[in-house]
Formats: C-alpha cells, structure tokens, sequence
C-alpha cells in the first residue's frame, strides 16, 4: 500500500525526539512515509524553550518557540509531534496573532513577516483527517489479542487559551481497536507524568508513576501505548514496581503492526528500559 | 471574640500593610483575571502535585488576591507546579493557574526571595544553560551538571548507567549552526522594565 507520491510537511520533531526516543521518530517518520507524506525537517530548529523557559523566562520562551515559526516555510503544514512542543509553539503564534507588540518583535528580530495562516499540527490531528482507522480495516488484524491502556499525559489537554482546538482524546483507542486490539478503561490516561520533577523530585514522582502503572496492571493491560516521548520516559525510568509493564509509543505499535521499518525495528525496542520483545514474540508482530 | 457568635474576619486575616497593587501587576503580567476565582478548590483537588505543596493552587491564588505577596512569592506550591494544566482544564472560571504560576516564579527571582525549592531553579537554570550552549537539551549534561550542584553523585547512578547502556542518553549534545542567534535571545535587554510587554 506504499504511496507513491508523498506529499511534504514541515515537522518539528524537538529535542526529545532527536536524542532520548530516537525510536520514536524514526517510527513517525517511516508511519507518514506510509501514508504517503514526506517529513521534511525545519532547518536548524531549537529548543521550544521546554518547561524551563515559559517556568521562569516567559520572554525567552516566547522567543525560542519564534525562531521555530519564522523557519517554517509558508504554504504547508507545521507537523509537531511532541506534545509539550506543540503546546510552546502554538501558544507563541496564538500571542502573535493577537499582540501587535509581540507580531512586531518577531518581524524585527527574526526579519520575516509573521505567517498568522501557518498550520501548527499535532500528528494526531492527521491521522484523524485522514482516516487512519478506516484505513487500517483493509489491513490485517495484526494487533488481535492485545490488551492495552492508552496514556494520553497531560500536554495534549487544553489550557484556557487554546481550548477551542479539537481534542484528540480517544484517538489511539479507536485507531488501534481497528487493527484488531482491545482498549482498556483505566483512570490514568490523563494523568501528569510528573515531566521534569522526574530529575528533580525523584521522591514526588515515583510513587505517582508507581500508581499510574498499578492502574494498568489493575485494568489486566499487556502494555501501556504514550503519545508523548517524555511520559514515555518518566513511565520507564520512575517505576520501581517489581512487576513491569512494556511502555510503547504510539508511532512504533503502529509501525509494527503496518509491518514497517522491518530493518530498524529490533534498533527501536532495543532502547526500551522495559523489555517489550516478548509480548510482541508472543503476538508473533516480529519478523 | 464576644461569645463566639460571629468570626470576624479582621482575626482571621490582618490585611494591613498587604499591597492590592501585587494582585494588578500578576494580572498585568499573566493576563488573567484571577478575580474570577470563587476559591471551589478544583484545581486543588484535581493536582496531582497538590500533596507536597505548602499552599494548593487555589490557595496561591488566594495569598494573590489579598495581597500577600512574601508569602505567594516564597512559597513551594508555585516551584512544584509543572505546568500539565490539569488545573486550568478543570477550573469552571477558565482561569489559568499554571500562567499566573509562571509569572509568580519570575517575580520570586527578580525580587529576590527566598526560593522554596531551589533545586527546581537549578534544573531550569541547567536545562536554559544547555539551550543557551547548543541551542538544544542535552540531557546528560544537564542531568550531571545538576547532579554536581546538589553534591549527589550517588543516587540514580544505576538508572544512568542503564540508560547509556541503552542510548537513551547521549554523551554528544545535539546542537544548532546557528547558535548565536539563541545566545543573543539570552541577552539582557535595554528596555527591560516594561513589565506587560507579552500577553494573551
């Protein structure tokens, strides 16, 4: 079902993405490439300014996530695919379409004009327009016999100023309900990871990793899928339970059960703190 | 109290010398009218933070409203906000928390007391310190920068181990070309004291 001619997209892929869940990407980009879009790189990107900045520089946020936007080139779509990301960049061209002052610092500081019809997209925002869950009915049940939670975390909820933007809660279940799994109800899908207090207040954040995994141990889950690459993470790296539960991104169990990537898919589970190769031997999902 | 029939609220609160001018410069700052909070501690039961922090959100905004400006700017509540929103999604009013949380933390630093959790400024001064040297994050060093400030070279060296072990961390920093374009950003700028230059 390769797609032939690929149309581009603008993708900011963040900082997590390009080092710590290299898995991630590299999944995303051969998912795209399968439905027929081409991820095209923004030149030079940086930091969104993460937490950090809007913390305690709220300028300085702004302005990192500005460089961002004024590298976009006009005329297609931004695909972000990190939640965090999207949520420093969306709000700073949010500012910019209602602030003269801040549409002006822009333009003077990065000497483009402001691009207000720029389309900052989450990849989960595509996949609905396009259909993917209709679209994985003609493919085989791949996915049949697994059980599994959905982690949506925090970043992909609405803060006041942006909560008219569609929400995507549901998505991952209907999509991967399609290619044949079964969706669990649980009550932490959008639960706060803990995100930097993970390395700062280790002793804040395990016990509430600790109860977000009991609570998928709880709903009888073979594995929890994320849409975030730094959920990802704190749910591998903070859990001190005995009894683990395999963690997957979303682009990667969706590139498996596509069948691509087939030669980078043992360099993808290989980066897991959580070993996810014997479910997926079990589900026979390995070539 | 004259036979406890009615609680006067002077015994409750000593308003006096509070500043009302506090409340004006957060509102300014953030852009929210945090006068539309009716205090029905949503967000503060819906927080998953709230149990380690001294004043819930409500509460700080509450100290914000009346003025209490030492005791907003120096508590722990306003460091172990994260920003996941979940109080703002909840809060019938819209208000959001986790904005007037930023700008209390920019106020705690450039007026100078005391900060309450300050090994959370540390992790934000690591990770803008990284941005400001590659234009990215990079993780170990932040990771090791920060555990050299806290003198803790010891927990956590198992979960670092592993993680090299299994290039989730990186010893190379991934950085931009065009670096000076982000070190000028971190550059002080003249114009400095305008407080409400940036809004929603």
């Amino acid at each position: 079902m390769q797609n032939q001619n690929l149309t581009t997209l603008s993708y900011y892929p963040g900082c997590s993405l390009a080092t710590t869940a290299r898995e991630n990407n590299s999944s995303l980009v051969h998912l795209f490439r399968h439905l027929g879009f081409e991820l095209a790189e923004l030149e030079d990107w940086n930091c969104c300014g993460s937490s950090s900045a809007h913390s305690i520089k709220t300028e300085l946020a702004f302005d990192l996530a500005c460089r961002n936007l004024s590298l976009a080139p006009p005329g297609r779509p931004l695909l972000v695919a990190c939640p965090s990301c999207l949520l420093r960049l969306r709000h700073a061209h949010l500012q910019l379409k209602k602030d003269p002052n801040a549409r002006s610092r822009y333009e003077t500081m990065w000497d483009r004009p402001f691009d207000s019809e720029l389309n900052i997209v989450h990849f989960f925002e595509l996949l609905d327009r396009i259909g993917l869950a209709s679209f994985a009915e003609d493919t085989p049940q791949r996915l049949k016999g697994l059980k599994f939670v959905s982690y949506y975390g925090c970043m992909l909820a609405l803060p006041p100023a942006l909560r008219h933007a569609k929400d995507y809660h549901g998505l991952m279940e209907r999509i991967l309900s399609s290619l044949g799994a079964t969706p669990l109800n649980w009550a932490y899908s959008s639960r706060c990871c803990g995100t930097f207090l993970s390395v700062a207040r280790p002793d804040i954040v395990t016990p509430m990793v600790n109860d977000i995994i009991q609570g998928a141990q709880g709903a009888g889950a073979d594995c929890v899928v994320t849409a975030c690459a730094m959920c990802h993470m704190n749910l591998e790296v903070r859990c001190t339970l005995t009894a683990k539960v395999p963690i997957l991104h979303f682009s990667e169990i969706l590139s498996l059960a596509f069948g691509l990537g087939t030669n980078e898919q043992e360099s993808w589970l290989s980066r897991h703190l959580v070993d996810p190769v014997p479910l997926f031997k079990a589900m026979d999902l390995l070539k | 109290m004259p036979n406890n029939t009615s609680i006067s609220t002077n015994v409750l609160f000593d308003l006096k010398g509070k500043d009302p001018s506090f409340a004006a410069e957060v509102k300014c700052r953030s852009g929210v009218d945090i006068n539309l909070c009716w205090h029905c501690q949503t967000c503060a039961n819906g927080c998953p933070f709230s149990q380690a922090m001294d004043y819930a959100p409500n509460r700080v905004i509450r100290l914000v409203q009346l003025g209490f400006q030492a005791e907003a700017l120096g508590c722990s509540g306003i460091w172990l906000c994260v920003g996941c929103n979940t109080c703002s999604i909840q809060c019938p009013n819209a208000i959001d928390v986790a904005a007037v949380n930023d700008v209390l933390r920019e106020m705690a630093i450039e007026t100078g007391v005391h900060v309450a959790q300050p090994q959370i400024l540390d992790f934000h001064n690591e990770v803008l310190n990284s941005i400001e040297r590659y234009g990215r994050t990079h993780k170990l060093e932040i990771m090791l920068r920060f555990k050299f400030r806290k003198r803790d070279w010891f927990s956590d060296f198992g979960l670092g181990f592993k993680m090299l072990a299994k290039r989730k961390l990186e010893f190379l920093p991934s950085r931009i070309r065009d670096v000076t374009q982000i070190r000028n950003l971190f550059q002080p700028e003249a114009d400095e004291a305008a407080p409400c230059k940036i809004k929603i």
